[in-house]
């Protein structure tokens, strides 16, 4: 019952997103200027239609309803209930209809609070929005049904890959979600402004909370499964520039680079078919995204299912949303008008340069995702990984910082080296003596030892706009800015003492027998069995000492699982504030010995810190804008209540 | 600065903005000529060894009773193989639960000018849903020989 239900909504939400879709196009002529007012309830509605279709199936999750298809082959009836829930969307079916649920729910809200806009700009982003989940409604109804059932019903599930069986997965889609599928919200908003020639200011204020948000989720989504693959996969790496993760790195560096385009366009009017541009490539990197790991093409655990059906229908549905929208902005690009112009040295200057910088790094790591598949459709099997991202990527990135330090320190419009040469005086300083201890300290590699200088040249330039400021009254999204480029610096700072200073011991140990790994000692004590809900594993108790410091125990566990009858192995962290030992397990070697895998990894923690900082930056930058315009709102009713009074 | 005419602005972004992207893209295509890593299988890496810097992946089925540990009980050395040519292979590490002799695995790392192979990482089958791409491939092009050969 509940699967009928779950289905007849969602047939019902991709009726009224076409309703939505013809009712926004027609009120656009001048004929049909009448059905302007049911786009936006139907948006609503149709937002929680899908929300009521996702529930539907949560529910049939939750309650382990084999008779249906989708959970008989993901879901098991002893698993944990919070894993049988995340089940939901650990599938292809569930995971596509998580996506055109948010993309509903975004929809209406916008629909539901956005009034800044000209109408008819409203109509047409709503119109636009309903056209591309109108594609993705036809691709879960036509090519993926989540609630397809199953005669006769299998007596048990095949259960959930084991990899996914983990609270991170519960937390990482969804949040990755918010943010590939937010940005739908900024491409519909550039569609809306094309087609009504409204490209300016209003358009960049009312977009950028969206992307803000979407960048915020992104953000977080990005930090959270880059430290899933930390400590589940146990091989100690954070970044493998594995295309799954490129794929969501790909959105991220076109969100932030229109985040930056908007807010000129906001505050100055300038950057305008620029800004409109990356509104349009952000959500299509989402949608290349969505391709890639969607569509087999690519194997990982993010591919689900290999079925060609799928992967031609996802490519289809980008080839008609990227190139109309980009067909569209051809066609009116040249009716843009120039907006208001600037020095090259200038705030504007630094943010176009920063915008071009992370064109080129997304241009990099787009053209590095790709050219496997090209390669491979030619006939030769290539694949690309770090000697060519790490490279290349910082090639374009070291500049990027030391813009990233600079522009906020520059004025709008116009401002002289002279200025605010004086003011880097501290960083450059500090930059300078890092690079002299780092080169003293000697044995660090030239991406490390940049990361290290430049990170903590930028930490320190990253607080100057602060200066000469009165902090209370300084508005939020300058605290949000500063915080999110000290994030950068933070992240920055991990990432190269972590690839700097990370010792790694391999051996095979008998019970009572010890190692050392950098400051650490490590006693092998004993090796046992345990059992969990689902699982047998091997877990072994090592007792690690840091210097002289207290005993402490950490268990890693080789697990493994019934079904799908599999082994994974999980690793034990032990974090403190310099830094984390990371413990693996492995196999019983000869002569009762066991293989013991250790890592001591200086200051890694900070990797995810730093992400966690620029998304918090991200929020305060979205709650000082929402909260200046609704201060506006009100100011602005104030002053028409009381002309109406007087008007008496 | 300000010599640049203000009437040209946007046409200077616009070049500035395509010189970078170009150039950022003839990078990406030159670094990616030399560096990516290409897929060898045994036949291929002996008739012609790629250089000892370069890391590519090497794909074949290892061979049974090939497989043998080294005294410190983490170092082990197999011998992959596709049915033309042998390829000894060393890795140190916590090997992949599915990888077991007579199956199919893909290894990465460099060829040692002795024509040992010495692996990084390995890439083994985990599960059915989850095969090493290149691993497909060669399972539909020679597993069939492969297997017959080293059985």
């Amino acid at each position: 019952m509940t699967a009928e239900l779950g289905l007849a909504a969602l047939w019902l939400a991709a009726a009224l997103a076409l309703l939505q879709l013809m009712a926004g196009a027609l009120a656009l002529t001048a004929r049909g200027s009448a059905l302007g007012g049911i786009v936006r309830p139907v948006a609503v509605v149709q937002g929680l239609l899908a929300l009521i279709a996702f529930v539907a199936l949560i529910c049939l999750f939750a309650v382990t309803d084999l008779s249906v298809k989708l959970v008989a082959l993901n879901s098991h009836s002893m698993k944990p209930l919070v894993f049988k829930i995340a089940g939901a969307w650990g599938n292809h079916e569930g995971s596509m209809l998580l996506w055109v649920t948010v993309m509903g729910l975004a929809g209406g809200i916008v629909a539901l609070v956005e009034r800044r806009l000209p109408e008819r700009t409203m109509l047409a982003t709503l119109a636009g929005q309903a056209f591309v989940s109108l594609g993705f409604y036809a691709f879960l109804l036509i090519a993926s049904n989540p609630f397809e059932r199953l005669d006769p019903a299998p007596l048990e599930g095949n259960g959930l890959n084991p990899l996914l069986q983990d609270l991170g997965l519960a937390f990482h889609p969804p949040t990755l979600y918010l943010g590939y599928v937010g940005l739908s919200i900024a491409f519909s908003f550039a569609i809306g402004a094309l087609v009504t020639r409204e490209v300016g200011p209003a358009f960049a204020r009312a977009m950028r909370p969206w992307v803000l948000g979407a960048w915020i989720f992104l953000t977080l989504g990005i930090t959270a499964g880059s430290y899933w693959a930390y400590y589940e996969l146990g091989w100690g790496g954070w970044w493998f520039w594995d295309p799954v993760e490129n794929a969501s790195l790909m959105p991220w560096l076109a969100a932030t680079a229109l985040l930056h385009s908007a807010g000129v366009l906001a505050a100055r009017n300038a950057l305008r078919a620029w800004t409109v541009m990356l509104g349009v490539v952000a959500f299509s990197m989402s949608m290349v995204g969505t391709f890639l790991v969607r569509s087999g093409i690519l194997t990982s655990v993010h591919a689900f299912a290999v079925d060609p059906e799928r992967g031609s229908f996802i490519l289809a549905l980008l080839a008609i949303n990227i190139g109309g929208a980009l067909t569209l902005f051809g066609l009116r690009a040249s009716t843009v008008t120039e907006g208001e112009r600037f020095a090259v040295v200038s705030r504007e200057g630094a943010l176009v340069i920063n915008n071009v910088l992370l064109c080129a790094i997304l241009g990099i790591v787009l053209f590095g995702t790709l050219y496997p598949l090209v390669a491979e459709a030619m006939g030769a099997k290539v694949s690309v990984g770090p000697p060519y991202f790490n490279p290349m990527g910082a090639l374009f990135f070291v500049p990027m910082l030391l813009v990233l330090a600079v522009g906020p320190l520059l004025r709008w419009r116009r401002d002289s080296v002279e200025r605010f040469g004086k003011r880097l005086l501290i960083p450059a300083l500090v930059t300078g003596f890092a690079a002299v201890a780092a080169l003293v300290v000697g044995g660090i590699a030239l991406l490390p030892f940049l990361g290290l200088v430049l990170g903590l040249g930028l930490a320190v330039a990253s607080v100057l706009p602060l200066r000469d400021r009165n902090l209370r009254r300084t508005p939020l999204p300058i605290w949000g800015m500063v915080l999110a480029h000290f994030g950068v610096a933070v992240a920055l700072l991990g990432m190269a003492s972590e690839s700097a200073w990370s010792v790694e011991r391999l051996v095979a140990l008998r019970a009572g027998e010890s190692t050392s790994v950098g400051p650490w000692r490590v006693r092998l004590a004993d090796v046992e069995p345990v059992a969990g809900p689902n699982w047998t594993a091997l877990e072994g108790k090592l007792e690690v000492r840091y210097g002289g410091g207290a005993e402490q125990v950490l268990r890693p566990q080789a697990r493994s699982f019934w079904t799908p009858p599999q082994q994974t192995s999980e690793s034990a962290l032990l974090t403190r504030w310099n830094g984390q030992l990371y413990a693996v397990l492995g196999e019983q070697a000869s002569g009762d010995r066991w293989q013991v895998r250790l890592w001591w990894k200086p200051f890694v923690t900070l990797i995810w810190l730093g992400g966690i900082l620029i998304a918090l930056g991200g929020v305060l930058a979205v709650i000082g804008h929402v909260a200046s315009d609704l201060r506006r709102i009100v100011a602005r009713g104030k002053i028409a209540y009381r002309r109406e009074r007087q008007g008496r | 600065m300000a010599a640049i005419k203000a009437k040209h602005q946007r046409l200077v972004l616009l070049v500035v903005a395509l010189v970078v992207v170009l150039s950022a893209g003839i990078l990406a295509a030159w670094a990616l000529k030399s560096q990516a890593s290409y897929f060898y299988v045994p036949s291929d890496i002996v008739a012609v060894p790629p250089v000892a810097t370069r890391t590519v992946r090497l794909g074949g089925m290892v061979e049974k009773g090939s497989l043998k540990t080294a005294p410190d009980g983490v170092t082990i050395h197999f011998v992959v193989g596709d049915g033309k040519a042998r390829v000894a292979v060393e890795f140190a590490g916590i090997v992949p639960s599915l990888f077991v002799e007579g199956s199919g695995v893909v290894a990465e790392g460099r060829m040692r000018p002795d024509g040992v192979f010495n692996a990084d990482n390995l890439l083994a089958k985990h599960d059915e849903n989850y095969v090493p791409r290149e691993m497909q491939q060669m399972t539909k092009d020679q597993a069939k020989k492969v297997v017959a050969e080293t059985q």
